[in-house]
């Protein structure tokens, strides 16, 4: 544990940040710095990794050990930083082209392990640093470079992919909602497993306003759940929403004559059946986002999981000593 | 009575198919000889496929080991007798076996189905094809029935006695004693026990047999070697290789890692590596071949030797983190087991196609460190060397080995670990020993150009790196032309200053003549022994055997002046030859063979002469 009080400053570099003006980036850094100072962790135990794209250059921007690394591979390098030191607390920073197009293999390998690593996934839907071309999350049909008539893949839905992998941890936050964010990074933290966070980020210069329906202040309240442990789904203006579980569906209702707060559903992270329809309701445009988090479960880390079976192989076999085992086995002497 | 003739070496072949026990049985054979004072050297020889159909030449599985009172330093090339279990095994060993050599087959497997899957179109046994062999028949399936009779085993498991029955036989050939092997059995079944009695039997009654046979015209001795003395225990290329990580680790006092994804002829390093875990080692396997080496690299960054290991097409996948080390500066080995290339080409066969790759495979100017190992046992020495050069010099270092070397097997003469291989310096920082405020994580040694190994937790050193270029002095991105120019001088001068720290290379032979042979390499064994014999006829050969690929010794130059003429035999199109003509400027001339196969040291011996003449 940390033996100090620290600010944001602490873990603020002395590099420019160089993200375009407006950039949702920004608000993500300083939330993250804010969050760290609330972890209790001791800073030089606190190591960012990234891959490449926009949001990859997060490291140089953090005042703490960093490392920029190549293109969709930072699971896997955290994944060694991780199981090489355990006592470490990981960062790992990617986008959605980063980390679902080029790295997805390491991505859904790094869930089923449940290494003990916070994963944010900066989901712009788009490429930024290539300048604008699309990603496996944008929409179909989306016009960019790289598509002028349209693009024709589906796309990924990552919450979805996330709970396929086998993720322990699946949130949702928002670059709009600093506090949010900061209050996911943190929870994100406290999770022993992998935590998988996806950030609406917005892309002013690509792709902007592309999750404005449910990031915007204005209209966030009626297209959005901020999801909490324990309590029923209301979402709304006027909080006159709410959503009820029936025929082995959601359904959005009016709280009023007909449904009241005790009919809604109440959310239980540690459900996954119920995480589910939560992740694919996304899929369907007639339900709101659900922020916050979605699925927890507490499964035996990978990283943990290393060390107990070196620590029982060597109770077993003895400590290794390497003159022992040269000399093991069948060996003879010429005089 | 058979005549009785010493021999200084001698080389047998065991084939037969998947199922017939003949790795073990020629393991067995090469233990026993080497428990009574031989040298031996071992290849065994098995098809890519796991189990090709029974009694075809695809599924014919070989292991041929060589024998001598002097020096052994390769399997052999050509067999002085083969045992063929079956008539694919016949077929496909044929041409490896010396005109005039013997034959010892099992005529039980002669059926006229065998035959016809092993493409013959006549029982070979009988048509006159093997008239300038020794033709040893015996019908070993039957032999070996009759003898177990009495034991309560089934039939099957009896017949599976038969490679012990034929071990018999050449145990009387080559004058044998059956005590190591009757050890074995009963360590392996337990004394006393019926499979135990089963396969001992057998043995002894192929022995028993062998003294009535008439067409054992002559048996054979090879007299002790003089080899060291010392203790000695035999091992393989990927063992030795796992071994010196093991050891270099305990001698730096840092943690291994290994990420490794499997790959032939690679994969039993990981296998090794893995059954060490009470050395604290951590084996990762990961998803795939990127993923392996860049959690080597995370596990490097965190104060762990990073290591990964795979063969040629892997390697090529690693490439773009191999230049993220480069560019980092951190230790990290590499190991490349060589196979034939290109693309997935031939995998369990041996080739020495990647050194161009090693040094050249990947964008940008990203040098790094290029070892070699030469034999099974020196692989050892050379994981040893390419950990320490890692550690010392803060880069990668790619060590080179082949299919060749992996899986060969000889003696080896066990080190003394604590004088030769006792510890290694490295750049870790230790934080009591700096001054924290003042440190530059990113500054260099002025001799060596080698910057410090600071890692997370360590308190007030936090810092930042990447793939973009870096400054000089603060190690923050740089995009300055000129920083840039300056860093990727430094990254090539910081790799030429290794050849500080590498021994100067030996020369075999005369210090000038009329041809030099240079080789690098698992061709070690074929190649010395063939200059070794032009030597004897009095020629002025002599031999420089590289381990050091990149930087090379700094006496390699002067040694290359001073010979007329210099050749460079490589299992490859001529990338070593092509980098000295080019480095030096020499006018190297190759001798190149591409066939999945070593070199003979008879051929090596005929292209040498005629390059004397």
């Amino acid at each position: 544990m940390s033996d100090k009080n620290y600010n944001k400053k602490d873990f603020t570099s002395d590099q420019d940040v160089k993200w375009c003006p407006g950039c949702g980036d920004y608000s993500v850094l300083s939330s993250l710095q804010l969050a760290l100072t609330k972890t209790g962790k001791k800073k030089e135990d606190i190591v960012c990794v990234s891959g490449i794209g926009c949001s990859s250059r997060f490291p140089y921007y953090m005042g703490i050990y960093g490392y920029h690394t190549i293109h969709g591979r930072a699971p896997a390098f955290a994944t060694g930083i991780k199981v090489a030191n355990p006592n470490l607390s990981v960062w790992l920073i990617t986008g959605d082209g980063d980390c679902l197009s080029i790295g997805g293999n390491h991505f859904i390998h790094l869930l089923r392990r449940n290494v003990n690593i916070n994963l944010l996934l900066f989901n712009n839907e788009i490429y930024g640093l290539t300048k604008g071309q699309y990603s496996p999350t944008s929409k179909t049909g989306i016009v960019t470079k790289s598509t002028p008539f349209g693009s024709l893949d589906r796309n990924f839905n990552p919450g979805l992919l996330a709970f396929g992998a086998g993720a322990t941890f699946i949130s949702k936050t928002l670059d709009t909602d600093p506090k949010h964010m900061m209050e996911t990074f943190k929870e994100a933290d406290q999770h022993e497993g992998i935590s998988f966070v996806e950030v609406y980020q917005n892309c002013v210069i690509f792709n902007d306003g592309c999750h404005d329906e449910y990031t915007n202040r204005k209209s966030r309240d009626d297209n959005a759940i901020f999801l909490r442990h324990g309590d029923p789904m209301i979402f709304g203006k006027e909080r006159e929403k709410g959503i009820i579980f029936k025929d082995m569906k959601l359904h959005i209702v009016r709280i009023g004559s007909e449904y009241k707060e005790e009919d809604l559903l109440i959310h239980d992270k540690t459900n996954r059946n119920q995480s589910y329809l939560l992740l694919a309701a996304n899929e369907e445009s007639a339900m709101p986002k659900f922020y916050g988090v979605v699925l927890q479960e507490e499964v035996v880390t990978f990283d943990q999981q290393v060390e107990i079976q070196i620590k029982e192989v060597t109770l077993k076999k003895g400590k290794g000593d390497f003159k022992e085992l040269l000399n093991s086995g069948e060996t003879w002497v010429i005089e | 009575m058979a005549n009785r003739i010493e021999l200084e070496s001698v080389v047998i072949r065991f084939s037969g198919d998947s199922g017939d026990g003949m790795q073990l049985t020629g393991t067995q054979f090469s233990n026993t000889s080497a428990f009574m004072g031989n040298d031996i050297s071992t290849f065994p020889d098995f098809p890519a496929e796991i189990r090709a159909p029974q009694g075809t030449i695809a599924g014919v599985s070989g292991f041929q080991v060589k024998i001598g009172s002097t020096e052994i330093i390769t399997p052999g090339d050509e067999a002085d007798m083969l045992v063929a279990f079956n008539p694919a095994a016949l077929k496909a060993n044929i041409h490896s076996l010396k005109k005039g050599g013997t034959i010892l087959v099992n005529t039980d497997a002669f059926s006229e189905k065998n035959i016809e899957k092993a493409t013959y179109k006549n029982n070979p046994l009988d048509d006159g094809s093997l008239a300038d062999y020794n033709l040893i028949q015996v019908p070993v399936d039957t032999q070996t029935i009759e003898t177990l009779k009495d034991l309560d085993l089934d039939v099957k498991s009896k017949k599976r006695c038969k490679n012990f029955f034929a071990l018999g036989i050449c145990y009387f050939v080559y004058h044998r004693n059956l005590e190591s092997t009757i050890e074995w059995v009963n360590d392996k079944f337990g004394k006393k026990t019926i499979l135990a009695s089963a396969n001992i039997l057998a043995m002894k009654a192929g022995y028993n047999m062998a003294i009535t046979l008439e067409s054992i015209v002559s048996t054979y001795t090879i007299p002790k070697a003089r080899l060291t003395p010392g203790k000695y225990r035999q091992i393989n290329g990927n063992t030795s290789t796992a071994w010196g990580f093991l050891r270099a680790a305990e001698a730096a006092g840092l943690p291994l890692y290994l990420g490794s994804y499997p790959i032939t002829p690679a994969s039993d390093i990981l296998h090794e590596l893995s059954k060490h875990k009470n050395f604290g080692v951590k084996t990762f396997q990961a998803e795939d071949e990127i993923a392996a080496i860049c959690s080597a690299i995370g596990a490097a960054l965190t104060g762990s030797i990073g290591l990964t290991t795979s063969s040629g097409p892997g390697i090529t996948l690693k490439a773009e983190a191999i230049g993220l080390a480069v560019t980092y500066e951190i230790p990290l080995v590499i190991v490349n087991v060589q196979r034939g290339g290109p693309s997935t080409g031939l995998p369990t066969k041996t080739e020495q196609s990647d050194l161009y790759q090693a040094l050249y495979g990947r964008n940008g100017e990203s040098p790094l460190i290029v070892v070699a190992a030469s034999r099974p046992n020196d692989c050892f020495h050379m994981a040893y060397e390419a950990t320490r050069l890692a550690l010392q010099h803060m880069s990668p270092v790619m060590l080179l080995n082949d299919g060749y070397v992996a899986n060969g097997t000889e003696p080896w003469l066990l080190p003394d670990v604590d004088k030769d291989y006792a510890k290694i310096e490295h750049q870790l920082v230790d934080p009591e020993q700096i001054d924290v405020e003042n440190f530059k994580w990113f500054a260099r040694d002025e001799k060596t150009l080698v910057r410090k190994w600071a890692i997370p937790g360590m308190k007030g050193l936090e810092h930042r790196v990447g793939g973009l270029e870096k400054d000089f002095i603060t190690g923050d991105v740089s995009y300055d032309p000129l920083n840039h120019e300056k860093m990727t001088h430094i990254r090539q001068e910081k790799i030429a200053r290794v050849a500080n720290n590498i021994p100067l290379q030996q020369i075999e032979g005369d210090e000038s003549g009329d041809l030099l042979v240079v080789s690098w390499g698992g061709t070690y064994g074929s190649v010395q022994m063939a200059v070794r014999a032009l030597q004897k006829q009095g020629k002025k050969i002599s031999l420089i055997h590289l381990r050091y690929l990149n930087p090379m010794p700094k006496n390699i130059e002067n040694i290359l002046k001073k010979f007329k003429k210099v050749i460079v035999p490589e299992l490859n199109l001529g990338q070593l030859k092509g980098i000295i003509n080019i480095k030096f400027g020499v006018r190297a001339i190759g001798y190149n063979k591409v066939q999945g196969l070593p070199f003979k040291i008879s051929e090596l011996e005929e292209v040498f002469k005629k390059e004397l003449n």
